[in-house]
């Protein structure tokens, strides 16, 4: 399979550098044939892509050793989901996934956007392709993952031992990819459009929201799983840590978050036309320094690979990338001038600027707190790391008021609120804030933030729900239609704002489980005796026994505890363990978790004695944390409804 | 296309572009530690493991880090726990029984384990050769600001750090290491 994989590299990078050529000299010649050709390229590349993928895959699981990225992640003894997934276990694999998604976004936005005319799509299926070089490069010099190993090695190592842990692996990552790579497209046509001369027009924007909105949820779901990942594999019962690789995801979500609310800006009112482009332009760049970051071993993370010469390539990359959409933006600059103007503070038009404004503080404080470790070494020379501490402390206030602000958008109209209509339609949502507020002290929560962030959570939430009944009462009363049909054609008639609320209420779900299971955590850690008991709140769990046994990959030591009610029945039973990887030298903890959607209880095994007597258990309950992924499913569905286009208004009246 | 903003703007990006070129010449994994070139913090800890002849110490005897003035002290923190201490294990005694004769002293302090694992662990590696020191609350090790196990501290007779091992140590580095400190010692010192 390596000569196969290998040769489609190289291949694909000759392809990637024609097609890179070839399409704007088409444009320019006006060579309808040339272009032809080039977007022949294009899809070439992407055949080529698979069929390295394929390669690469199907030497994985006939354990190939003779490949190095196999011979360097592959093991008999891996189970065979886990040997597929290793594809993205390690540097060479990630990369080759990386050229492979990029491969198909470039030939999807060829097909997708066949129809339309203008030099527009050719020049953006360029720049793409001038990415996907970088990538090409990278498979075919310092990330070759099909490598030669002789003499053939009679097994390997397996992969990452925290990587073949858990299931989420298998999500986690190919999500990652579909949003880091979705915004290379964005990126593509925002130079494009420069390139093409029509960055003055609007109309190149529309196309680039949909892109944005897919890379967009993609993102978001990474990160979502990949904060549910490291809940259920790293033992430490929580999910989110600031480390440099959670804030390189974090960095490009906000400022895509950012543009998919200054686009309507822009689309409504003609203004903020360069600050959006520099948001497009800027989450790609924040992508490749995210990956930068995490790939060369400049900052230590928990996610750094091995790596060799690979981040030189990035820097360099970053170095061109930079400096090329600066100088385009700037150059450009001129014709990315506003036309329309703010007519009152109290519009939505404001209520997005703010929030864009926050976004961008909020970007700028994550950035800072990831580089800072480096700055300071730079200029004085110290070592330092920055941690929790400081981003959360940061960062609090300007969630809050982001979360205030999504209760105040929907209610103001674009351009200005008459007098009457603003106060009643901030008002009753504070009803909502008053509620939160209760349920928070109820709770027991004293944090002056927290209660803020409650009662912010619990108007915006009323703001928005009050939106949807509304609307649905209005076409009740119009149309006699039922609630559901009602509300089903409420958001059918303009998906796109109401995708956007429901996403809304994702975000608030997820603000508000993560508020409730960081100040409702009740941990105990303790040494139980078989038969002892451990009251953890409102939970109690025994320790049944402690258990060993091999698996064909791994040792396994756990202990069973079984989660008792209140009258003395076993109403389920946890078994943590802690898996014993032949290559290395950690035990990688497996916690397990009890979840409800009132709360999780998380039991991790800390150590054991090897009789069997006694275990040492970390015990967690944390209330609501089911509702942080819930809620990031709930985003998720905001972004597809939002991809929905508007139902036309004749189909609609005939109904 | 304004070519002057164009061609000044980039300009931004140099100093980001520059402070990552300078940031790949370092590794972030290395921590500085204050201690090498500075008098090692004191310690008296209790020997639980007695090692073996010639370096022999009855169990319950203190060893006191002072005592060991004009003496090469090798500290190694251990843990029954810890599989890279498996592999510096041999390295150690062997080193140990190589310096028999010379004044160098060392010693084993264990790190958050307790005594019969310990012990169990030595006898499973076929013994120590040195004796080894229980440090209750980990204190000597926080004085230590030790970041993991394996970590060794070789002192040179005057009780100064001269040498700090994050992970597992060679026995040759020992050796290189011991030979030199015992070398630069001031003839006073030589028997």
């Amino acid at each position: 399979m390596g000569p196969l994989g290998r040769g489609s590299v190289l291949i694909g990078l000759a392809v990637t550098a024609i097609a890179m050529v070839l399409i704007p000299v088409a444009v320019r010649r006006g060579r309808k044939d040339w272009l032809a050709i080039g977007y022949a390229a294009v899809h070439t590349n992407l055949l080529l892509m698979t069929l390295a993928m394929v390669a690469m895959v199907i030497a994985l699981v006939s354990h190939d050793f003779s490949v190095g990225y196999v011979a360097q992640v592959g093991s008999r003894a891996t189970p065979l989901l886990y040997t597929v997934i290793s594809l993205w276990g390690a540097l060479e694999g990630s990369i080759l996934l990386w050229g492979w998604v990029l491969a198909m976004y470039a030939s999807a936005v060829i097909v997708i956007n066949r129809e339309r005319e203008g030099n527009l799509v050719p020049y953006a299926a360029a720049v793409m392709m001038g990415v996907m070089l970088f990538f090409a490069i990278l498979l075919a010099g310092p990330a070759n993952p099909f490598h030669p190993v002789f003499p053939v090695p009679p097994d390997g190592p397996g992969p990452n031992p925290l990587l073949q842990n858990h299931w989420l692996m298998a999500v986690h990552p190919p999500l990652l990819y579909m949003g880091y790579v979705g915004m290379t497209v964005p990126f593509a046509f925002a130079l494009g459009a420069m390139l093409a001369g029509e960055v003055a027009q609007d109309s190149w924007m529309l196309l680039v929201r949909r892109w944005m909105l897919v890379a967009w949820a993609f993102l978001g779901a990474a990160i979502i799983a990949g904060m549910w990942w490291s809940y259920e594999v790293l033992g430490w019962g929580g999910y989110w840590a600031w480390d440099p690789v959670e804030n390189a995801s974090l960095m490009p979500w906000l400022t895509a978050t950012a543009y998919l609310h200054s686009a309507m800006v822009q689309e409504r009112r003609g203004m903020l036309r360069l600050w959006n482009v520099n948001l497009v332009v800027g989450t790609f760049v924040l992508t490749i320094l995210g990956t930068f970051l995490t790939r060369s071993g400049i900052i230590s993370s928990v996610h750094a690979f091995t790596t060799g010469t690979i981040g030189y390539f990035f820097l360099t990359f970053i170095a061109l990338v930079l400096v090329g959409t600066l100088m385009m933006v700037a150059g450009n600059s001129e014709q990315l001038r506003t036309t329309g103007r703010f007519d009152s503070p109290a519009s939505r038009e404001t209520v997005f600027l703010l929030n864009n404004l926050l976004l961008s503080a909020f970007t700028l404080i994550v950035l800072i707190g990831t580089l800072y470790p480096l700055i300071a070494e730079a200029v004085r020379g110290v070592k330092v790391s920055v941690g929790e501490p400081y981003f959360d402390r940061m960062s609090l206030p300007v969630l809050t008021l982001l979360l205030f602000l999504m209760g105040v958008g929907p209610a103001l109209p674009w351009r200005r609120t008459p007098e009457g209509t603003l106060r009643s339609r901030l008002l009753v949502p504070a009803a909502g804030a008053l509620a939160a507020l209760l349920f928070a002290l109820a709770l027991g929560s004293r944090q002056p933030w927290a209660l803020t962030a409650f009662a912010c959570v619990g108007y915006a939430l009323t703001a928005t729900l009050r939106e949807f009944a509304i609307g649905s009462a209005a076409r009740r009363r119009a149309h006699g239609e039922s609630w559901p049909v009602a509300l089903g054609r409420l958001v059918g008639a303009n998906p796109r704002r109401h995708g956007g609320y429901v996403s809304h209420i994702g975000v608030l779900l997820v603000a508000t489980a993560i508020g409730a299971s960081g100040g409702g955590r009740i941990e105990r850690e303790t040494t139980l005796q078989r038969g002892d008991t451990l009251r953890v709140g409102s939970h109690l769990v025994r320790l049944k026994g402690v258990f060993g046994r091999q698996e064909p990959q791994r040792y396994v030591i756990g202990a069973t505890l079984e989660v008792l009610s209140r009258d003395g029945a076993t109403i389920d039973t946890l078994a943590p363990r802690m898996n014993f990887y032949p290559s290395s030298d950690q035990p990688v903890p497996t916690p397990d978790v009890r979840s409800t959607l009132a709360g999780d209880l998380y039991a991790n095994l800390q150590t054991f004695r090897e009789d069997g007597t006694s275990a040492t258990v970390k015990v967690i309950s944390e209330p609501l944390v089911a509702w942080i992924w819930l809620g990031g499913g709930v985003v998720i569905l905001g972004a597809m409804i939002g991809l929905f286009a508007p139902r036309k208004r004749a189909a609609e009246e005939a109904a | 296309m304004n070519w002057k903003r164009a061609l000044l703007t980039p300009a931004i990006a140099i100093p980001v572009i520059g402070l990552f070129a300078w940031g790949m010449t370092r590794d972030p994994k290395y921590i500085p530690s204050p201690l090498p070139g500075r008098q090692a913090p004191a310690f008296a800890l209790e020997v639980f493991a007695p090692g073996e002849a010639p370096f022999q110490k009855a169990p319950g005897e203190v060893i006191r880090l002072d005592s060991l003035r004009g003496k090469v002290v090798v500290v190694n923190f251990w843990a029954s726990w810890c599989l890279a201490c498996r592999d510096e294990h041999q390295d150690l005694s062997r080193a140990a029984m190589r310096y028999a004769n010379a004044p160098v002293q060392f010693v084993g302090i264990s790190y958050m384990d307790t005594r019969p694992n310990s012990l169990e662990w030595i006898e499973q590696m076929g013994g120590q050769a040195y004796p080894s020191v229980d440090d209750p609350r980990s204190r000597t090790a926080i004085d230590y600001g030790l970041y993991g196990v394996p970590e060794t501290f070789i002192l040179d007779v005057t009780g100064r750090v001269a040498h700090k091992q994050t992970g597992p140590i060679t026995h040759a580095l020992l050796s290189r290491i011991i030979d030199s400190l015992l070398a630069a010692r001031p003839a006073t010192e030589t028997k």
